[in-house]
């Protein structure tokens, strides 16, 4: 059933990583992809991959979840990873028609896939141990400063709180509605791509319409239940570093001095 | 035999910790005009037996058939099936979609392979069964009230001109008398079109009035399936599957209770109304 | 003065037309007047369009009469500096339990209210868990509202109302899009708060038989209010019912019909048992 869809991949369980303030693992995960790019040769990897999957044990959470999140960019995965096998300049290891490849591309290719693997697992820690709500929390405390420049980070972080509630609902009112113009002979497979968008007009108005009056119906119910932006606006659960978090944020510190060691005199290592 | 189901039984999310039997083992065979009435509380499996009708949903196991055949045998033509076995959704609003009433209420016809007169043709007509007048026929879907749309919502269906339609809570959400009103269009379309009708309802007030037949569902299974009398004899029963019989059923059984020679099975009020007046008639004689 | 007071209330709507040029003008609702005294269990019924949903806007300062004042609890609705205080003393519940859960998971939704009003955090939670408990969803707190049914849905919108410790509640047709069940249990909800509590209810609605319980009923037609009284005079007046697209109870059309037949029974049965008692 399409309700029982978890939106965002939560994956509940108690671990000391699920506990962690949304913020950390926020920050931790944005660390951790920048010190993706920091690297230089494969020692820095290697460090990478201990980290990696020294969470993951901790978080509890099978690895099978972890690769599911890569399914989804394989293609665009494969994609750069030709890209740059086929052109990268360098010595030529193999050569057939127009296309070269060399041990530099071999050597760049690897090293993105890599990358973009590790980016999106890291990422998956991170949203298969939070719960949306958390996130967005989080988000709006990180982006708090911006409010001084009149970014509306409250505004947005509600927007996104309420997309993660609907989203569901709306997933399950297109069953719906597809299934009463089904009923109605319409077609939503077969034909070209023209006829096919042609198609989805059934579809798209009354889906629209409902989104809206649903948008409608909540900004009245938010309203009448005193909703008046950020102002004055108390929290039920607010997000407060305890001792845990702190470790964190050490260890953190810790393997970013440990990369940019890396960086900077990874050279003088095998 | 109009249709039948044969021991289909439908399982949500096969494979899954989520995997739920929503229909176990229905066996029911529809009859050309009659007007059937389904109940059973949310989730007891009344919206996935229906959707079965139509082939919206294919059984995990067992079979459909429609006028013999079987509906998900090879080669077998869903959308012809889906013209003759109409199905109308309990929200007019997850239908309506085109800029007026009457264009709306072709798209079905049109779906069928009929050009732009034939479908319109189709389209009058069926507004006209449902009682939406001609004013109305450029008017957006959108403008009407609450009654309306669903009687548009019924024509769109109606147009396609199916031996049987199946309302699921056509007045869910209306007033008493555009309930009425509903209800009494459904059971003229029936009485004038013979057209089969199986009418999904929470109301069993409304069932007892209009239905011939009453299939009730419980935990994904047929628990009834009989006249509406039959079924309310078992008000018991129905009151453990979180369902109950007719006010009129109860005020009878309490009569008879307090010794008032009164007929349990009435369950409309015109009905009770005959037989208390007998009884109370008798009383006054003895 | 009670605790919501209407004097002579009147709502115009514009509707504009394709060239968006004249609008025309609608009455929504007439020359409305009521007094609803603090603690009753008010309904106000009437058919689809009657201008009940309208009238029940203008309790929560949604919508600000054309003409006429609406006191809420002796503040004017109408006055901009006092919204957020009508607001918080007369709390809404909405048809569509899916429309008015904001929150995600069943407490935080429940805590919305408090939050906006700024209540410190601490006291937000005893809110919630008190007003979780009146409504008996506390065994739910950690779920998602997705996952409810229709009627735990509403009781989760009701203690949304009730944690912002409001003086009443009204209900815009709560039991609308409900299954029978679910609007049994809505209803026991409310008339719970209405007696343990003493919240002031006003709930609108078309279903006859969420009425006989009420201290006073009213009936609205055509933006005006028609009639006025307990449930056993309002449900005496059959044919006047029907006439304004309403009905009454199966029992009550049975006593009626019977009484005009001839049989000496009193107007305006509402129960089973006092037709049982008028005929045995």
């Amino acid at each position: 059933m399409l309700r029982d869809i978890t939106l965002g991949q939560y994956y509940p369980s108690d671990s000391v990583i699920h506990r962690l303030d949304p913020r950390v693992k926020f920050v931790s995960t944005m660390v951790f992809i920048v010190s993706l790019f920091l690297f230089k040769g494969f020692t820095g990897y290697v460090l990478a991959t201990i980290v990696l999957a020294a969470v993951i044990k901790i978080s509890k959470v099978p690895f099978k979840f972890m690769v599911k999140g890569m399914k989804a960019i394989l293609f665009i995965l494969v994609i750069t990873m030709l890209f740059n096998v086929f052109l990268t300049p360098g010595e030529v290891l193999a050569h057939w028609w127009i296309f070269k490849i060399t041990r530099e591309g071999i050597v760049l290719a690897v090293k993105m896939g890599i990358r973009l693997s590790y980016l999106i697992i890291g990422s998956s820690v991170m949203t298969l141990t939070t719960t949306p709500n958390q996130l967005t929390d989080g988000l709006e405390r990180l982006l708090g400063p911006l409010k001084k420049i009149r970014v509306p980070v409250h505004e947005i972080s509600m927007m996104m709180s309420i997309a993660l509630r609907f989203i569901p609902i709306l997933m399950e009112e297109t069953d719906k509605i597809m299934k009463a113009q089904i009923a109605r002979g319409a077609d939503f497979e077969s034909g070209n791509l023209i006829k096919k968008v042609k198609n989805m007009v059934p579809l798209l108005v009354p889906l629209f319409i409902s989104a809206f009056r649903r948008a409608n119906d909540l900004a009245m119910a938010m309203e009448a239940r005193c909703y008046h932006g950020g102002e004055g606006r108390t929290q039920m659960k607010p997000l407060v570093y305890k001792r845990m978090d702190w470790v964190a944020y050490v260890l953190v510190l810790i393997y970013l001095l440990g990369c940019i060691a890396l960086r900077i005199w990874g050279g003088m290592l095998p | 035999m109009l249709i039948e189901l044969k021991d289909v039984t439908y399982t949500y999310s096969v494979g899954t910790v989520y995997e739920v039997n929503a229909l176990e083992h229905a066996n029911l065979s529809i009859e050309e005009g009659q007007f059937i009435g389904i109940i059973g509380h949310t989730g007891s499996g009344k919206s996935t037996l229906i959707q079965h009708f139509n082939g919206l949903v294919q059984p995990t196991s067992g079979q459909v058939l429609y006028e013999g055949q079987d509906i998900w045998g090879e080669g077998y033509n869903l959308r012809a099936l889906r013209s003759n076995v109409g199905l109308v959704f309990q929200y007019p609003e997850h239908q309506l979609f085109e800029v007026d009433i009457l264009s709306d209420v072709c798209f079905g016809p049109k779906n069928q392979g009929l050009n732009k007169a034939e479908a319109e043709e189709r389209a009058r007509e069926a507004l006209t069964h449902v009682g939406i007048g001609e004013e109305l026929y450029h008017k957006s879907p959108f403008e009407l009230s609450g009654g309306q749309k669903r009687r548009v919502a019924i024509a769109g269906v109606l147009a396609m001109n199916p031996k049987v339609l199946i309302l699921d809570e056509p007045t869910a959400g209306l007033d008493p008398k555009g309930r009425d009103e509903i209800l009494d269009q459904i059971k003229y379309l029936h009485d004038t079109r013979g057209i089969t009708i199986l009418l999904v309802s929470h109301s069993m007030e409304d069932v007892a009035r209009y239905a011939e037949r009453l299939i009730v569902m419980n935990d994904a299974k047929v628990a009834f399936d009989d006249t509406p009398k039959a079924v309310f004899a078992h008000y018991k029963e129905l009151e453990i599957m979180g369902l109950a019989a007719p006010q009129i059923t109860y005020i009878m059984h309490a009569l008879k209770r307090k010794g008032l020679a009164v007929d349990t099975a009435a369950t409309t009020v015109e009905e009770a109304k005959k037989s208390i007046l007998d009884a109370l008639a008798d009383r006054r004689k003895a | 003065m009670g605790i919501i007071k209407a004097s002579k209330l009147g709502f115009d709507y514009f509707k504009y037309n394709e060239e968006g040029e004249e609008p025309e003008k609608f009455r929504a609702i007439d020359q409305v007047s009521l007094d609803i005294k603090a603690g009753q269990f008010i309904a106000v019924l009437g058919h689809n369009g009657s201008g009940k949903s309208t009238l029940a806007k203008h309790m929560n300062a949604l919508l600000v009469p054309t003409e006429g004042t609406l006191w809420v609890d002796s503040v004017d609705t109408s006055q901009e500096e006092d919204l957020w205080k009508v607001r918080q003393k007369a709390g809404m519940v909405f048809q569509n339990p899916d429309n008015q859960i904001i929150g995600t998971v069943v407490e935080e939704d429940v805590g919305f209210g408090p939050e906006n009003m700024g209540i410190p955090t601490e006291d937000i939670w005893k809110r919630v868990d008190k007003s979780l408990e009146a409504v008996g969803m506390l065994a739910f707190r950690d779920k998602s509202p997705n996952k409810l049914s229709g009627g735990q849905k509403q009781r989760v919108a009701i203690a949304g109302v009730v944690a912002m410790k409001p003086e009443c509640i009204v209900l815009d047709e709560p039991t609308a899009m409900l299954d029978p069940n679910g609007r049994k249990e809505v209803l026991k909800t409310v008339r719970e708060l209405n007696e343990q509590e003493g919240v002031t209810v006003i709930l609108i609605t078309h279903y006859m038989e969420e009425v006989i319980f009420a201290d006073k009923v009213y009936v609205m037609d055509k933006g005006e209010m028609v009639m006025e009284g307990t449930p056993r005079e309002i449900f005496s007046q059959v044919d006047k019912l029907k006439h304004y697209r309403l009905d009454v109870p199966q029992v009550t059309l049975l006593a009626h019909e019977l009484k005009n037949a001839g049989v000496d029974i009193p107007d305006g049965i509402l129960t089973t048992d006092e037709l049982v008692d008028a005929l045995c």
